[in-house]
């Protein structure tokens, strides 16, 4: 296991491991990552600093899209192991699915304060 | 939901497939009954001198594109499948590819996959659409390519034979946490296209996401086809005849039964089997077990058609 790989497993197993199903990324963090495995968006809820860049790794076998249900941002269709990235310049709660199965879901908020 | 319920529904299902597999089905008035495959369409029509019997042939899913683990050669099981569509005897009418053409839409996979089947030797190919056909575009290539000069956004109606075909399309608007769906203009129009029909005359309905709810967990279910059965439901015989989910499963309901084929890409597991819905590995030397294609023929005077589902072993 590489240690770039090593480290996206401690990330989500902290995910995992959290009460919630949400994740807060600390404004330390250069960004933050969501792993899409078995159908399923890693963090469906994830609470950002404002200006974060937010990266989805596709890591199935099935494409998967990232697309806002509101129209703020849509990603193509993210391959096996493709990536695809965003960053959140406003405050607010966007919600995304995937095109493809419309059933994954997932949430990002994106707070004003540091 | 109770783990019990679901184990049993899931024992249910995986039933269903089970007794689907190798068997020619045939029914009448809603009784099914079987013979083995090898018996062969022709015999099963009964009437072969009949000039109006017929068989039109079924391919779905065919991902062209897919490089994943459950098939790292679906370029080779796509060219099997067509190879045992050339070789069918007698020769289907037609093809109908119930969606899924192409895997993530990528330049050239329509092509690919028309020029494929063209290379069956079959004359006429009618096309639907599955969700990994339209999902980077919103279906503008896909209608482009295939749908030209049809109502609506691409849904679909002829006559062969004295069978009434209806092809619908069920994955232009998935929209988060939902299901396929029809929408009021196409269920508007399939009110229209059949109302003139006598309710003698066989149809036979065509789309990509099952028009039964197979599993709703893992969306495989059209959220207004009861609407669409609806207007069905007054004629003696309606196949219903789906692709999407990669396996073999029958239900009869009434005076309508429904099907779905095998992928010639990858099998997907049963529902609930697995922890989603994805490509499903399996052996290399059974691969070949869980795809195909299918023939369906048609005999005039009788109400029920022959379904033959054929792997690619």
């Amino acid at each position: 296991m590489s240690a770039s790989r090593r480290m996206l497993a401690t990330i989500v197993a902290i995910a995992v491991l959290l009460p919630t199903s949400g994740r807060v990324a600390r404004a330390q963090d250069a960004g933050a990552r969501i792993e899409i495995k078995a159908h399923g968006f890693g963090v469906p809820e994830l609470t950002v600093p404002l200006g974060t860049t937010v990266t989805w790794i596709n890591h199935d076998d099935d494409p998967h899209t990232v697309t806002s249900t509101a129209n703020v941002f849509r990603s193509p269709g993210l391959d096996t192991d493709e990536t695809w990235a965003y960053t959140f310049t406003r405050p607010g709660t966007y919600e995304y699915f995937c095109t493809l199965h419309p059933l994954m879901t997932g949430k990002v908020i994106v707070r004003s304060g540091s | 939901m109770s783990e019990r319920v679901d184990v049993d529904r899931r024992g249910f299902l995986k039933c269903m497939a089970w007794t689907g597999t190798g068997l020619l089905w045939s029914v009448s008035g809603g009784v099914l009954s079987s013979r083995p495959i090898g018996a062969g369409a022709a015999e099963a029509a009964e009437s072969p001198g009949a000039p109006a019997t017929f068989s039109f042939a079924q391919i779905s899913d065919t991902h062209i594109g897919f490089k994943g683990e459950a098939n790292r050669d679906s370029m080779a099981t796509f060219e099997a499948a067509v190879a045992r569509i050339r070789a069918l005897d007698p020769k289907p009418a037609f093809l109908i590819h119930t969606g899924d053409i192409t895997h993530t839409q990528k330049a050239g996979s329509f092509d690919i996959a028309r020029e494929g089947l063209r290379s069956a030797g079959v004359e006429r190919t009618f096309w639907v659409p599955g969700e990994h056909d339209v999902y980077a575009d919103g279906g503008a290539e896909y209608l482009e390519r295939f749908a030209t000069g049809r109502p609506g956004r691409g849904w679909q109606s002829f006559d062969h034979g004295g069978v009434h075909f209806v092809g619908l399309v069920n994955v232009l608007t998935y929209k988060a946490g939902g299901l396929g769906n029809l929408g009021a203009e196409q269920l508007e129009w399939l009110e229209r296209d059949v109302a003139g029909l006598s309710s003698s005359t066989p149809i036979v309905v065509f789309a990509h996401v099952p028009l039964w709810a197979v599993y709703p967990q893992w969306g495989w279910v059209t959220d207004d086809a009861a609407q669409a059965l609806g207007y069905l439901r007054r004629f003696g015989s309606v196949t219903v005849l789906n692709g999407h989910i990669h396996q073999i499963m029958q239900k009869v309901e009434g005076n309508v039964t429904f099907h779905t084929a095998r992928s010639t890409a990858f099998p997907q597991p049963a529902p609930g089997a697995a922890p989603s819905s994805g490509p499903m590995k399996v052996p290399a030397e059974t691969l070949r077990d869980v795809l195909g294609i299918r023939e369906v023929t048609y005999a005039p005077g009788r109400d029920r058609l022959a379904v033959v589902d054929a792997s690619l072993a």
